[in-house]
């Protein structure tokens, strides 16, 4: 199934739909997030937004099954990503994130690796692909990245050598070169300065095009700015599960949203 | 206490008191010192070992062994030794670095602190405080008297890999350690298995650690004698096979020159003991320049 839905992927309607219902995640004996159950909508922008430890980017880590990699870590629910499980008992957690992509926080570019080689490392640890392949996944990946005018000249260069910035961006072409069908994005613009987040939020009202794109940031106006649907996410006490408190299209939840304690975190008067 | 100003007395921030000014620069001679007395022992060393070993320190003494060289004579060179020596550390190495790479692995990928990692680690630890004599008698009980192998340089590189083993487990262990979780985020969420992340990002991000390590565990058994001396025996000749009879080792040949009575001996004991330094130091220089040529540091800026 995740075999047939990457081909079609590579054929253009790579966007996909998540249908998440009733999903718990735990570290060890912790329950980190219970009862989450959302709908996120292929070729938009979803942002997460709520504060500190309320359980958004454990969330997002569950969308790609990289939430288990933590030892001890585990999940139950479901993730549907067009009426597949993601959890389903013999599916592949390699396929999922090869089919759902995800950039981090910090920008991490493999440090023993060149700018191409960070852009081409996804395929090329997957298997085989021609050189000339790779050149022109690698060009377009960049430029997808708004990243190959900067580095053109110079991708033999190692990709630590760049401007955070730039390091984050070519995280970002790393991930879209094995051309997911969703792009999981953990607060990617925290390390950034201004000029370089804009670059990001640009780039990400781009991906939208062909990419259904989640977003975790503790910037309220980033959300406002990029996102078309957006999910507030508290919990009730220090220690206690994180809840998704409610998810609605961004100029409704900024202006008019359904529950209180949205519009106090909006409005600033916690958190 | 030095006098405070009518400045500082506002503003709370005061001058450096002569106290404190004092208590640094005792501190810092005594570490000043405390250096300098570590390192009279290796500098008188080396002194020493190049002084002596000089003299005899020739194309001879490189390519020469001691076969037909008399209780009396001078001449004779240390060539069998270096053979025996280059042969039993590499074999050891082919042994011990890829179990200990391998156990290194698992402790840190894998393992998760679990029961068996916890065990393996203790093991580990206690290979550590294996004395080298123990790991040579342990090879001649068990490879050569009960399985009744002959003496030779594989015997002796057996021995030597037992007490290698630890070193590269606990320094590789240290390497991939340092590896951050990040990296192996980053592959894994591209869609790379476990392994192959392993393989391709964490194994190439430590390397230049791992090799350093691996260079240590070299050096430190290139100097055993007490395991040879168990397991390989002894000889004057040349011996190229290392799984067949007896072979000879350079520190072997610095105990068993330094013993004999005669000058010209105990020139070769020293010049044996130059070798033997020259050859780690150049091992340590050939990993270093691996280290090098594979830094992203060379193909960049």
């Amino acid at each position: 199934m995740v075999a047939v839905a990457r081909e079609e992927g590579v054929l253009g309607t790579m966007a996909k739909q998540i249908e998440v219902s009733d999903l718990d995640a735990y570290y060890g004996s912790h329950k980190a997030i219970e009862g989450i159950t959302m709908t996120i909508e292929p070729r938009s922008v979803t942002a997460f937004i709520g504060p500190s430890g309320c359980g958004k980017s454990t969330f997002l880590r569950t969308l790609n099954r990289m939430h288990e990699v933590i030892p001890g870590a585990r999940v139950e629910g479901k993730v549907r990503l067009e009426d597949q499980d993601l959890y389903g008992p013999d599916v592949d957690p390699v396929s999922v994130r090869r089919t759902i992509g995800m950039v981090f926080q910090r920008p991490n570019p493999f440090p023993t690796m060149s700018i191409f080689d960070n852009v081409a490392a996804g395929l090329r640890l997957n298997g085989r692909v021609s050189r000339s392949e790779l050149d022109g996944v690698v060009e377009t990946s960049l430029k997808g990245a708004n990243l190959w005018n900067e580095v053109k000249d110079r991708l033999n260069k190692p990709g630590a050598g760049l401007s955070g910035g730039q390091q984050q961006r070519l995280c970002i072409a790393r991930a879209i070169a094995v051309r997911p069908e969703v792009l999981l994005m953990d607060e990617p613009c925290s390390a950034l300065d201004p000029i370089s987040t804009l670059a990001i939020e640009d780039l990400i009202a781009q991906l939208k095009k062909d990419y259904t794109i989640v977003i975790v940031t503790h910037n309220m106006q980033q959300a406002a700015r990029v996102s078309d649907r957006t999910a507030f996410f508290n919990l009730a006490a220090q220690g206690r599960p994180g809840k998704l408190i409610e998810m609605d299209d961004t100029s409704k939840i900024f202006t008019n949203p359904a529950e209180k304690a949205t519009e106090d975190y909006i409005t600033g008067r916690f958190g | 206490m030095t006098t405070p100003s009518t400045a500082t007395v506002r503003t709370g921030i005061r001058p450096i008191s002569v106290g404190r000014r004092v208590k640094d620069r005792v501190v810092q001679v005594l570490i000043c010192l405390a250096f300098v007395l570590a390192l009279i022992p290796l500098a008188s060393v080396l002194w020493m070992v190049v002084k002596n070993g000089m003299q005899r320190f020739d194309l001879e003494f490189l390519t020469h062994s001691m076969r037909n060289i008399g209780a009396r004579d001078v001449g004779g060179g240390a060539y069998h030794a270096i053979i025996g020596t280059l042969q039993q550390v590499l074999l050891a190495s082919l042994i011990a670095v890829p179990i200990g790479l391998l156990t290194a692995i698992y402790l840190v990928e894998y393992g998760n602190g679990g029961r068996l990692a916890r065990t393996i680690g203790f093991f580990v630890d206690v290979m550590t405080g294996v004395p080298s004599v123990v790991s040579g008698l342990f090879v001649l009980a068990f490879w050569i008297l009960v399985l009744g192998m002959p003496f030779s340089g594989f015997a002796g590189a057996l021995a030597l890999s037992i007490l290698m083993m630890p070193v590269v487990v606990r320094s590789a262990e240290e390497m991939l350690r340092l590896v951050p979780r990040e990296l192996r985020e980053a592959s894994y969420a591209l869609g790379v298995p476990k392994w192959r992340t392993v393989v391709k990002v964490v194994l190439p991000t430590a390397f230049t650690g791992i090799a350093t390590g691996v260079m240590l565990a070299v050096a430190r058994v290139a100097g055993e004698t007490a395991p040879l001396l168990l397991t390989v025996f002894f000889t004057d000749s040349i011996n190229n096979d290392p799984f067949n009879g007896p072979q000879m080792g350079l520190p072997l040949y610095v105990f068993d020159q330094a013993g004999r009575p005669t000058d010209a001996a105990i020139d070769r004991a020293w010049s044996g003991a130059l070798t033997l330094i020259l050859i780690v130091m150049l091992l340590n220089l050939v990993a270093r320049l691996i280290g090098w040529w594979r830094s992203p540091a060379r193909k960049g800026s």
